[in-house]
């Protein structure tokens, strides 16, 4: 263990933590915006500079290991002057257009512009063109909005090893995007998406719809594979708008394509609404009340065990539902009609 | 599952999700895991990064071949052949765990002689794998710290499927991979709650928490609990209740968020047998193809319209919370079933409707396994089962110090070769196998109403392997006709590597060109499951 101190309070850490792990441990709010611990540090957005006794100049804390004795400062007015500066850069050519942007509320970039107040921007000058017209269906890039902290490129890399995306060009004509900068064409998990910390990477399927104004936000388990993940439900009135993940989840945030992108058919307008009956056998189902359906079940259910007994009815749970609801068929099964006759798709 | 219960005394993952990442080599065999398991092929990526090595045994180049150290691409339903050869080779190499094997398990010294014809050169005759790779797979499992086996449904949806979990069983059990951290045999469940389903005694021979029916102080418990006399006699399984209802002894069908009439093997078969039956319920979210043919269809919520819990493919039980109100006079399912048991009870107008909570903490009375765990606990963590009381904090992997069969040790089984019920002849020429991709699942209900999920993945494909491509006239994307002994499908052509010459790939989610109108309904003796991965096809233009 190394023992340093931040800000006049002490820690001890492990080997190898870098200081703003060690900060953060202490709970001190150390800027970023390319730092995501799920990731190896990598240094680019100069946000989380620190002082550290003995060293010449600022560092970043991201990339910097925890040594013993360390004496660190994470505020001072240079500190503030320099991150102050780097922030009025990344927006000197920001569309700044917060108000109608679909990260509004939930963007680091505006949370900082905010926390350091910057109201007017020193610098002016040429604005980034990068826009382009994405033609798949669950991914939106705004380009002019990327702050080049290259989340998006390292998630596809060291997370989902695919490595969709990169870095092209130099300068002020650096962006990113797929090789050849062709349309994106990938696994569509939606990490990157995910992992932006601003609007330049956002879910097609959530574009004009509320952002937070109204939206409740419900913890859930998603409901295709067997994995588990942990997701949150975004919904607005009587619509599920949008999925997301917490980092802090056994599944650390991370989705597939229909987990984050699949949730589409919940709300479709062909779903059932009202009982279905066949009054013949050879007609047509039509619209029946549930009472109507109820008697009907009864009837004929109460009239095949009576003649046949109950090993001739059978049902077929699912695997798609939930415990209780589960337990409860298996039951009605096995207590009120009195047969074992129940399975689901398991052997499927 | 059956063959997993019988090895071990019970049948799920035996290690977490997470362990994964620590493993110092992994088997995947029979699973396509970045197309079905995401998230899971995540933490496989994570095991490579951290130095992990990765053995992938698929008849198809699957993603997770780019990162494997060895890639074994055996011939469709050879899986137990292949392993057989591994385990030969072994304990050729004296490379097993003779301490677990003593302490831990039992029948070892006849499963060791029926190992001794499945030399490296017989598997390699057999699977088409090269000895020399065999060997090295051997190597790499044998003399890793912690191995864990990862397999799905490729190993056990073959007629031989049973004794396929036996052989994956027996390897991990002859490493001593069983029992301890970041190991295991890990059957990867292909829906969000298959693994509760089964826990929850939806399963013809068992009551919640995996208590025969057959067992006399198992029925006394359930008949003191619902207060009520119970048969004894284990029901049919689901793969059996076909044959029953084209027999006309199951006459009435309750069909629960299922689509029977498109996943089934020998879709044909299945449909005529729905379509006998007197009296058919379907309970879903969308008129889906069995509900097509029901007698009654009630419309029941998705599961963002109500409360519950799912259980994972590692155990792990969490909460499903309601978000929205479902749509027109849709109800939640709990209250569907309620309402039916009280009706049929004759108990119409009594008792209030049921609460996901209580009906929760009465699975827990009955079942000590999830004991521990109540919707109070389960609104602050999620617990892997077995969770036996309220300070346990749940459990990442099991078969610690004891496996639940009579003795505490683990079996192993004889695995003989056995060859798939239906092989290529002159007729059928073609190995044909199924599976998912990516972008949907299962039958499609879902993905398919999903406009970007069918943007991306519009239309049923086969794929081919160039050669045969060549050698049929076909070019990419051009239509081909698949016909097997049960049926005709018309497709286009996907050219691709992905499979090996005289195997073709499809996936099964598309109605219109329906996979499981080909494949071969013959069962596994034991646990009833269907051949869906290997059946005989011919092709033509």
């Amino acid at each position: 263990m190394i023992s340093l101190t931040i800000d006049d309070k002490t820690i001890e850490v492990p080997e190898g933590t870098t200081v703003l792990e060690a900060a953060r441990k202490l709970d001190i709010d150390i800027p970023t915006l390319c730092y995501d611990s799920r990731l190896k540090p990598y240094g680019a957005c100069r946000l989380c500079i620190v002082e550290i006794a003995g060293f010449p100049k600022p560092v970043t804390s991201c990339t910097t290991p925890a040594a013993a004795n360390m004496v660190v400062k994470t505020n001072s007015d240079l500190l503030y002057r320099l991150r102050r500066t780097t922030i009025e850069l990344l927006l000197s050519d920001h569309p700044n257009d917060c108000m109608v942007c679909i990260k509004s509320g939930d963007c680091t970039l505006q949370e900082l512009a905010y926390l350091y107040d910057i109201r007017e921007n020193r610098f002016q000058g040429e604005m980034r063109d990068h826009n382009r017209i994405d033609e798949n269906p669950f991914i939106m890039r705004e380009q002019n909005k990327c702050v080049m902290c290259g989340l998006c490129v390292r998630v596809c890399d060291e997370v989902e090893g695919v490595g969709a995306i990169g870095y092209v060009n130099r300068g002020f004509e650096s962006k990113i995007c797929p090789p050849f900068e062709r349309e994106l064409n990938c696994e569509f998990c939606g990490q990157c998406v995910s992992i932006c910390p601003t609007g330049a990477l956002s879910g097609k399927m959530w574009a004009g719809l509320p952002r937070q104004e109204g939206v409740k936000l419900t913890d859930s388990t998603c409901t295709y594979c067997g994995c588990g993940c942990n997701i949150t439900l975004h919904s607005h009135a009587d619509k599920v708008i949008r999925v997301s993940a917490k980092a802090t989840s056994h599944n650390r945030g991370w989705l597939c394509v229909k987990g984050r992108f699949g949730f589409d058919f919940i709300n479709r307008g062909d779903r059932l609404t009202t009982p279905l009956i066949r009054r013949e056998k050879g007609g047509k189902l039509e619209p029946a009340t549930w009472d109507e359906a109820l008697s009907l079940i009864t009837t004929k259910m109460n009239g095949i065990k009576e003649k046949h007994g109950p090993d001739a009815l059978g049902g077929l749970a699912s695997a798609r539902c939930t415990n209780e609801e589960n337990y409860l068929f298996q039951k009605l099964f096995r207590k009120v009609i009195g047969t074992n006759n129940v399975d689901h798709c398991a052997r499927y | 599952m059956a063959g997993l219960a019988a090895k071990f005394g019970s049948g799920a993952m035996t290690n977490s999700v997470a362990e994964i990442a620590e493993n110092e080599a992994l088997l995947v065999i029979g699973s396509n895991t970045t197309e079905n398991h995401p998230v899971i092929a995540l933490r496989m990526k994570e095991a490579v990064t951290n130095g992990a090595k990765l053995i992938v045994a698929d008849p198809r180049k699957i993603p997770l071949v780019k990162i494997a150290a060895l890639w074994l691409r055996h011939k469709p339903g050879t899986d137990s052949v292949l392993l057989n050869a591994i385990m030969h080779v072994i304990l050729e190499e004296g490379l097993e765990d003779k301490e677990f094997i003593n302490k831990r398990t039992e029948a070892f010294e006849e499963f060791k002689k029926s190992l001794e014809p499945f030399t490296a050169e017989f598997g390699a005759e057999v699977t088409g794998v090269p000895a020399e790779d065999i060997r090295k797979a051997a190597r790499i499992f044998g003399s890793a710290k912690n191995a864990g086996i990862y397999y799905a449904m490729g190993i056990t949806q073959h007629s031989m499927g049973t004794n396929n979990v036996h052989a994956v069983g027996n390897l991990a059990m002859l490493t001593g991979n069983v029992g301890k951290r970041a190991a295991g045999v890990n059957p990867l469940r292909g829906q969000n709650n298959v693994q509760g389903a089964c826990d929850m005694g939806c399963l013809p021979n068992v009551y919640p928490g995996y208590q025969n029916v057959a067992n006399p102080d198992v029925q006394k418990k359930f008949e003191a609990a619902w207060g009520t006399a119970l048969s004894n006699k284990p029901g049919l399984p689901a793969t059996e209740m076909t044959g029953a209802m084209l027999a006309g002894s199951l006459k009435g069908m309750y069909v629960f968020g299922e689509n029977p009439a498109l996943s089934d093997p020998n879709t044909t078969h299945s449909l005529k047998a729905f379509n006998s039956l007197e009296f058919l319920v379907v309970q879903d979210i969308f008129l889906t193809e069995t509900a097509e043919l029901a007698d009654v269809v009630l419309p029941s919520s998705s599961f963002a319209e109500k409360n519950g819990t799912f259980t994972s493919t590692e155990r792990r039980v969490q909460r499903v919370r309601k978000a929205i109100a479902s749509p027109g006079q849709a109800k939640d399912d709990l209250i569907i079933i309620d309402m039916i048991t009280k009706r049929l009870e004759g108990s119409a107008a009594a008792g209030k409707a049921p609460e996901a909570a209580a009906v929760f903490a009465e699975v827990a009375s009955l079942w000590p396994g999830i004991a521990g765990m109540s919707y109070e606990r389960l609104e602050k963590e999620s617990l892997s089962w077995p969770c036996p009381s309220l300070d346990h904090p749940g459990t990442d992997f099991l078969f610690k110090d004891t496996f639940p069969r009579e003795g505490g040790k683990a079996l192993f089984a004889k695995v003989p070769q056995i060859l798939s019920n239906e092989l290529p002849d002159k007729e059928y020429p073609f190995v044909l196998t199924t599976g998912r991709e990516l972008f949907h699942y299962h039958t499609g209900t879902m993905t398919r109403r999903s406009a970007g999920l069918n943007a991306v993945a519009p239309e049923a494909y086969i794929e081919i392997n160039p050669v045969d491509a060549d050698g049929l006239g076909i070019k990419n994307g051009e239509n081909l006709k698949v016909t097997s002994r049960r049926g005709t499908i018309d497709l286009k052509a996907r050219v691709s590597g992905i499979v090996p010459p005289q195997v073709v790939f499809i996936p099964f989610h598309y109605k219109e060109a329906a996979a499981n109108l080909l494949t071969n309904d013959a069962m596994d003796p034991v646990c009833k499951i269907m051949e869906a991965k290997v059946c005989a096809v011919r092709l033509e233009k």
